[in-house]
């Protein structure tokens, strides 16, 4: 066995290999990490956007007595490499008042479970946490666990059509902010 | 042999490693209480065995997910089996670390200088419960999705950066394909790797410190090997059975059909270790104090805290009555989680709605699978395409969205609910079938809701003549009126009917002619020609595939009930439903299922 080499100095000369080394092997690991983190935070570079206006009923089809009509909302998709030309991608619930119409999104506004109409009941009902919505989408329940009633859309009737500009917002927050 | 080894053992010193590992001194001799990190630590190898294995025929993104996983569950061989492993092994693997934990605090084995791998404990529970959390969502089955969406949506409680950090999990601003890939890469990758590392620092600080041994000593001192690793395999195997048991008896772990964001799935609840939180967040207390905070204090900060105190336990034991506080504290938690969690569980069992959407998710499940192996594979479009256009499930559905504020289906909106409202229109349970034209033609039920009672018809021609002028005419003939029935009902085709209408040819050709004679049911109705002066709804074919669809398409047209229209609309001429729509509501009301039409029907809409 040889003998262990002698402790490293405390000179200039040693600070500054010492530092080298720290820095050079430093950034040999921090730049392939720094380049996988950039790509792996490229979903924030992205923003889902306002959504576009989508004929989505026909103001007939609509029940007169203000019972809500659910609609799956059909539209291109692009998902990352696939883009599709009419998949379903989500549902609301369209409610006729005369000539109005409301949109409410199917997305529970509490953790983003579909919220189903139960006619039985008239009012929406949330499965995962038990919210429960009026017709009109208000919260309808003082224990109710959701921050805010279902979340409107922009609706135009146009004619006999309804159109309807489908967005996602935010769960979780008592103000409704489109999501990101 | 022997020149080898200590050649081996001068270039690598593996004797001395050996050693070390299994020659570990345990005070008091080998105990059934040390059990616990053993059988961890073969878990976590079944988990990576298995894994592996699923890794090599599972694919993460959005159109290939289920599939894949279908693909292992149904016709990998041994791939039931293998899923099943892995799944029940999680399961496993949380039960084990709650007793870990338990034996760690009851014997103090977590106090100085135990604290950093007290700590090294912690991060191990953590890392398991996310491995459980991103694992079931790699399936991509509605109840993964669902849970998922749930867990995702918390994380955007954490203020200021919850939205990005919710976006970087899921991939983007929607579920997809980056969702499942991150979600693997973090499964398969990312926590196992840092479970290594952890597991490997944990055994370590272990080996470092000993073993806390429990007094008073029982037995005389001895070594690991073969005292404690006999215990520890025994402990192992046992674990396995069980594991293999709950695979055996339940034939692997579940599959839900595949992820739909547009319709609601009513059965979404996360794995059971996770039903406490769920119930947790469900308390109405959370809200009486925090108002709408409740939910953030809920998921996020009571969690933390519950953390923060088991990893300050080491020093809290410091305290004269230290080590008492940490054991009540871990009592009340484990109660109240256990309390929790059989809360949840008793609610759903008594809960009928859930019951119901579990029953109809599981035949859902079912379905999907009949309809892949008619198919003879997953069509390119994927699974979800099947049950799109099958009409047994999407026959009910567009049902209860279309047709069921007028009419019903056995009583119901074709999905179980049934409305306190009256029907205004028939019945369609069976519709076409002789059953259904039967009742029909009966004098004490035409004027049922079944039939006409809540319709514009119910004081028709049709009704009159069923009350006023049929009976005598049965009467004189009860068999001519049977073979009526059958002639009209043969016109439906039923693929129910099928076998006894080639059965009964003569029975059907004596009943033509008494639709045209006997009944004059050709005053009012055409029937197998046309006829200009018909003032009521065609008999040729009437309940077809054809008929059916035509009627949907438009019921004001001169071949139904033309101007004598009642409410109904002209769904496909008006544009309420498309005609591919209508042909899923027509089939499925004439119980025309077979799954090999279902697959053909896919392959000539595909692109």
């Amino acid at each position: 066995m040889s003998n262990p080499p002698p402790p490293p100095g405390t000179d200039r000369r040693s600070f500054l290999k010492e530092t080298a080394a720290g820095v050079i092997g430093g950034c040999c690991v921090l730049i392939p990490a720094v380049i996988g983190i950039v790509a792996w935070l490229d979903p924030l570079e992205h923003d889902a956007g306002n959504g576009s206006l989508l004929k989505v009923a026909l103001l007939d089809a609509l029940p007169k007595d203000g019972s809500p009509r659910r609609v799956t909302i059909i539209m291109e998709k692009t998902d990352a490499w696939t883009r599709q030309h009419a998949v379903p991608i989500g549902a609301v619930y369209l409610v006729r008042n005369g000539d109005t119409v409301t949109a409410l999104h199917s997305m529970c506004p509490h953790a983003g479970c579909f919220v189903d109409y139960q006619p039985a009941r008239r009012s929406f009902f949330c499965p995962c946490h038990e919210s429960t919505f009026a017709v009109d989408g208000s919260i309808n329940d003082p224990h109710s666990p959701s921050p805010r009633g279902l979340d409107t859309l922009e609706v135009e009737v146009r004619g006999s059509e309804v159109w309807v500009r489908f967005q996602n917002f935010r769960t979780g927050s008592r103000k409704k902010v489109p999501a990101a | 042999m022997k020149r080898a080894i200590d050649w081996l053992d001068d270039r690598t010193g593996c004797r001395r490693l050996l050693q070390d590992a299994l020659f570990e001194h345990i005070p008091g001799g080998a105990r059934w209480r040390y059990i616990w990190g053993s059988t961890l630590s073969f878990c976590f190898v079944v988990q990576i065995l298995t894994g592996l294995a699923l890794w090599m025929a599972y694919s993460a993104s959005a159109a290939t997910a289920w599939e894949s996983v279908y693909f292992i569950q149904y016709e990998l061989t041994g791939g039931w089996l293998l899923r099943g492993l892995h799944h029940f092994t999680a399961q496993a693997m949380h039960v084990l670390l709650v007793l870990h934990l338990m034996q760690v605090i009851v014997d103090g084995a977590y106090r100085a200088p135990r604290e950093v791998n007290h700590w090294f404990g912690i991060v191990l529970l953590l890392l398991t419960l996310g491995l459980g959390l991103t694992g079931y969502l790699l399936p991509w089955d509605q109840k993964g999705y669902g849970a998922t969406k749930v867990a995702t949506n918390l994380l955007g409680l954490v203020p200021l950066i919850g939205s990005s950090l919710q976006k970087l999990v899921i991939g983007g601003s929607d579920y997809g394909h980056h969702t499942l890939t991150r979600f693997f890469a973090l499964h398969a990758g990312i926590l196992p790797g840092a479970m290594i590392v952890a597991i490997a620092a944990h055994v370590a600080l272990f080996r470092r410190h000993g073993i806390t041994a429990k007094q008073p000593y029982r037995k005389p001192d001895a070594k690991f090997w073969p005292d404690q690793v006999l215990m520890d395999a025994v402990a192992c195997l046992a674990v396995l059975a069980a594991v293999l048991y709950l695979t055996v008896r339940h034939h692997g772990a579940e599959l839900f059909a595949p992820a739909n964001p547009s319709e609601p799935f009513n059965a979404a609840r996360p794995e059971w270790y996770f039903l406490f939180l769920f119930e947790f967040l469900k308390l109405d207390l959370l809200n009486q104090w925090f108002g709408h905070q409740g939910e953030f204090v809920g998921a996020i900060v009571v969690p933390t805290v519950v953390l923060l105190v088991v990893a300050a336990m080491p020093f809290l034991a410091n305290w004269r009555y230290g080590h008492r506080f940490n054991l009540g504290f871990l009592a009340m938690i484990l109660l109240g989680a256990g309390a929790l969690t059989v809360r949840s569980l008793r609610k759903d069992s008594h809960n009928a709605e859930y019951q119901i959407a579990l029953i109809q998710a599981q035949a859902e499940a079912e379905r999907i699978t009949t309809l892949i192996k008619a198919n003879n594979g997953v069509p390119v479009s994927g699974a979800a395409s099947l049950l799109r256009n099958d009409p047994a499930t999407a026959g009910p559905k567009l049902f209860a969205q279309h047709c069921a504020s007028c009419h019903r289906h056995d009583g119901h909106d074709g999905l179980g609910i049934v409305s306190p409202e009256a029907p205004s229109a028939p019945d369609l349970k069976g519709f076409g079938s002789r059953a259904w034209l039967a009742g029909l033609l009966d004098a004490t039920r035409i004027t049922n809701h079944t039939y006409y009672g809540g319709s514009k018809f119910h004081d028709g021609k049709m009704v009159r003549y069923v009350r006023e002028k049929l009976p005598p005419l049965r009467d004189r003939d009860p068999k001519a009126l049977a073979a009526l029935i059958a002639a009209v009902s043969a016109e439906a085709a039923l693929p129910a009917q099928r076998d006894t209408e080639t059965r009964e040819t003569a029975l059907i050709e004596a009943g033509r002619t008494h639709v045209r004679e006997t009944f004059a049911c050709t005053d009012c109705h055409a029937f197998r020609k046309p006829d200009d002066d018909a003032t009521a709804a065609d008999l040729t074919g009437w309940g077809s595939r054809e008929w059916v669809l035509g009627i949907i398409a438009d019921p004001s047209h001169p071949r139904f009930y033309g101007k004598r229209n009642d409410r109904m609309p002209a769904f496909v001429k008006d544009g309420r439903i498309s005609s591919t729509e209508a042909g899923l509501i027509a089939d499925w009301l004439r119980d025309d299922t077979d799954p090999a039409l279902v697959a053909n029907r896919v392959a000539r809409t595909a692109p």
